[in-house]
């Protein structure tokens, strides 16, 4: 078994561990997401009004 | 501080001028405290390498309540002296910390299984975590439930003023109750419990967390003050093709 395979199998809790690493990614990492895209978005609709 | 930050222009200066750099360091401390956690802290001798949930789990479960202070803690000023932005502060990190309260509960039920052998026990812990998690979900759907923003606003500072109570009961429910989850091991009186080679991936995967927070409260806050002074402009372009001439404009004589 390689080091990386034996690193990656969490001593068995696999299952446990990146899961939970994977939540914090998608849930953390959505939220920045949205507010990033929503920020995007309020900036352009100003511009665009100011512009009229 | 807080006064001069008061004004929205200016808060969207200095802002602007922060967010940058908060972006870097954000993204730098979470490398750094991936990288501590993921392949230096050692495994525990009891939990084995499952206890490297605790780096994503702890940091979140802290947010989750220093989040919900500063919630409070805004619509109190909001509430009192009317403060121009302690309103959108509030209403700005309401969802931040309801993302922090989810993946609490979430990680946690994912260390509970291998450790306690079930995903879920309603004990003090995390049954005020849960409500804890209900309480932001209230105060989002109160502050968005009125027509009238300033009403939403005000019933949801309230809201979020009654669900202090909850804080304490969190912070000392492994104390007041027997209950299946540990007892405190790092923010206790006479020091961490935690052995160094643990604590400190731990302490800067918190910092990683505390600057995300910071990074997207302030995204969120610009956004606001953007989409309020959007709406100014939306009610106001009709009425300016309607106004009169102003009175200084020159009159025309039949």
């Amino acid at each position: 078994m390689s080091d990386f395979q034996h690193w990656a199998e969490m001593g068995g809790y696999a299952a446990f561990v990146w899961p939970a690493y994977a939540v914090a990614l998608v849930v953390l990492g959505g939220i920045a997401a949205q507010s990033w895209r929503r920020y995007r978005a309020s900036l352009r609709e100003l511009d665009l009004l100011q512009r009229k | 501080m807080l006064t001069r930050l008061a004004n929205p222009a200016r808060f969207m200066r200095m802002s602007g001028a922060v967010l940058p750099l908060l972006g870097i360091a954000t993204v730098l401390v979470l490398a750094i405290g991936l990288y501590l956690a993921l392949f230096v802290a050692p495994p525990d001798y009891q939990q084995g390498e499952s206890v490297k949930i605790m780096f994503v789990h702890v940091p979140a479960a802290w947010m989750a309540l220093l989040v919900y202070l500063i919630v409070a803690a805004a619509s109190a000023v909001a509430l009192v002296w009317r403060h121009p932005l302690a309103e959108i502060a509030a209403q700005a990190a309401a969802p931040l910390g309801a993302a922090f309260t989810l993946v609490c509960l979430v990680t946690g039920s994912l260390w509970g299984r291998p450790m306690w052998g079930t995903w879920w026990a309603w004990d003090a812990r995390m049954t005020s975590v849960l409500v804890l998690f209900f309480l932001y979900l209230g105060y989002i759907a109160l502050v968005n439930a009125f027509d009238d923003m300033s009403r939403g606003a005000r019933a949801g500072s309230v809201l979020a003023l009654v669900g202090v109570v909850n804080l304490p009961i969190i912070k000392f429910s492994v104390d007041w109750w027997n209950t299946l989850h540990q007892s405190e091991s790092v923010l206790r009186m006479g020091g961490p419990t935690i052995d160094a080679s643990m604590l400190w991936p731990l302490l800067v995967m918190a910092v990683g967390y505390l600057l995300l927070f910071k990074t997207l409260l302030l995204i969120r806050m610009r956004t606001a003050l953007n989409e309020r002074k959007a709406r100014a402009l939306r009610l106001a372009a009709p009425q300016r093709r309607t106004d009169p001439a102003p009175s200084n404009a020159t009159p025309v004589l039949r």
